[in-house]
């Protein structure tokens, strides 16, 4: 009988301390809305730091959104099997692209990329004292390393994910015309047939809420980092745990709030 | 004008670290603080820049209570301080110059211009001149901790609280920043407070010793007072004589 209560009590455990690492990361939000007026610590960095977030998910970004492309098109052509005009695999891998798999997969992946680099980066920087050495150098860490860091996310997300979603249809053009009976002309008129500007503008809305919550989780986590290099790791896992699962939310939120 | 650091407590979860700590650092004086390890000198240190709040009693720098301070009077107040942490604590991802250059760059009265000169000035300080380019990573141990001495005087502060400057140095470097602290303070009148476990450096440097034991300030006097201390606590700890100390207990 003591394995069940031990494994309930430490599940218990980890949501509670789950909530209050969420609660003290509004605290950092609040803080870090605060600090947006010091441009002048923040300005600096906030190019490199959206520099670095592009290095860091370009790459992963498409390898993802060309395989998904591909994927969505074949799968479609599955489904219709001739009872849905062909030219309908172009309308659902648009459609599909960007309404759902660019934003949430590239956010999916980005949270392992960035929020755990984001997290390990600052954690460090905490657990060797390098933020309580800002605070003595009279340098505001919040806005001298967490403002810049939220910005890049807010503005490069969306960037990357409208790169993601282009690559994806293409990548699902790609494969009509290799594998399915197909052409360009065809596979277009089905992109543009339910297409709406607006669908654009809700993957983009997406993007950059799941750019501000990797980029803020990465930041909240390793800033409240204790324990040496074991606590820089599980600051890291528990980043990219936690902002999976809020961008997963905010996916349903959105669709919930923006698409009825 | 002078550090007033008055009852305070500090826990940590269930444990007990500072529990009625009193001192008074005289100004224009070195105070050597020495205690166990763990025993919570650190913390203490962190209390005096607002790094660590208490969770009772008063902090007072400069006739401010540091605990009440709004966020940018305590930055304001953390210009006239410089803290040389226990492990250095150097950005990573800067060279050694950008490192001492820090705090320079956020003096509004100090021309960017004369930063180069003044991070020279401070590295040879501390016997490092020439190491400006290089990384913290391609520095030892020893020559990490004079660097971020270094970084703590570059703006010449009233103030500097240094923790434990030399443990874990040779007896020689030892020597240099025992003659760097006796300098800070004699030629520029700067206030110390100092963390040391060195005893015979502790000694050399110190117009006053205090030890922190139990959570509270054990004995504060000058230098003589201490040696001639009969506290079995304070004569065990300074002579390493460990049975003493357990039978003071
Ligand atoms: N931020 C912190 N969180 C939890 N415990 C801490 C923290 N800082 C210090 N402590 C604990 O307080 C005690 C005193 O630490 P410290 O002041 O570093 O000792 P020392 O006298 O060696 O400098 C130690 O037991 C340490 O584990
Ligand atoms: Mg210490």
């Amino acid at each position: 009988m003591a394995a069940p209560t031990a494994y309930v009590e430490s599940v218990g455990r980890t949501a509670v301390t789950s909530v209050s690492a969420v609660g003290r990361a509004g605290f950092l939000g609040v803080d870090a809305l605060r600090a947006l007026r010091k441009a002048s610590l923040w300005g600096p960095h906030l190019l490199g730091q959206m520099a670095r977030v592009g290095v860091d998910s370009v790459p992963i970004a498409l390898f993802i959104a060309t395989f998904t492309g591909i994927v969505l098109a074949l799968q479609a052509s599955y489904t219709f099997t001739g009872a849905v005009p062909l030219y309908f695999v172009g309308a659902l891998v648009g459609k599909t692209m960007i309404l759902e798999l660019g934003p949430v997969l590239t956010g999916l992946a980005l949270s392992g990329r960035v929020g755990a680099n984001i997290a390990a980066e600052i954690g460090t920087m905490r657990v060797t004292e390098q933020i309580d050495a800002l605070e003595t150098l009279a340098y505001d860490p919040v806005a001298y390393l967490i403002v810049p860091r939220i910005l890049a996310g807010a503005i490069m997300f969306p960037m990357i994910v409208v790169l993601a979603n282009a690559i994806g249809i293409l990548a699902g053009l790609g494969a009509s015309l290799a594998l399915l009976d197909l052409s360009a002309l065809q596979f277009m008129r089905g992109v543009r047939l339910f297409f709406e500007p607006f669908d654009v503008r809700f993957s983009m809305i997406k993007a950059m809420t799941f750019g501000i919550t990797v980029t803020s989780v990465g930041c909240a986590f390793g800033y409240q980092t204790r324990g040496g290099a074991e606590g820089v790791g599980r600051s890291t896992t528990r980043a990219v745990v936690i902002s999976s699962m809020i961008i997963l939310v905010l996916d349903a939120f959105w669709a919930a709030v923006l698409l009825r | 004008m002078s550090i007033e650091i008055l009852d305070v407590h500090k826990s940590f979860g269930d444990k007990h670290v500072l529990k009625g700590f009193t001192l008074s650092i005289r100004d224009g004086e070195t105070t050597v603080v020495i205690g166990g390890s763990g025993s919570g000198k650190s913390v203490a240190l962190k209390h005096i820049v607002g790094l660590l709040r208490p969770d009772g009693g008063e902090v007072w720098v400069d006739e401010h209570n540091v605990s009440r301070l709004d966020q940018e009077s305590l930055y304001q107040l953390r210009r006239n301080v410089g803290f040389v942490f226990q492990f250095a604590a150097l950005f990573d991802s800067m060279t050694i110059a950008e490192n001492v250059g820090m705090g320079l760059r956020r003096m509004p009265d100090f021309p960017d211009a004369d930063i180069p000169d003044r991070v020279a000035d401070c590295l040879r300080m501390v016997d490092l001149d020439g190491y400006g380019d290089r990384l913290p990573s391609q520095l030892s141990g020893g020559q990490r901790k004079r660097v971020g001495l270094a970084r703590a005087i570059a703006t010449r502060p009233k103030y500097i609280l240094y923790d434990e400057p030399t443990t874990g140095l040779d007896p020689v470097t030892t020597a240099v920043i025992d003659e760097l602290i006796l300098r800070m303070s004699d030629e520029l009148g700067v206030t110390g407070v100092v963390i040391s476990h060195d005893m015979k450096s502790a000694f050399r440097i110190a117009d006053r010793v205090a030890m922190l034991y139990d959570g509270v300030i054990r004995i504060d006097g000058t230098p003589d007072e201490v040696r001639a201390c009969e506290d079995p606590i304070v004569k065990g700890f300074i002579e390493g004589r460990p049975e003493l100390m357990a039978a003071g207990r």
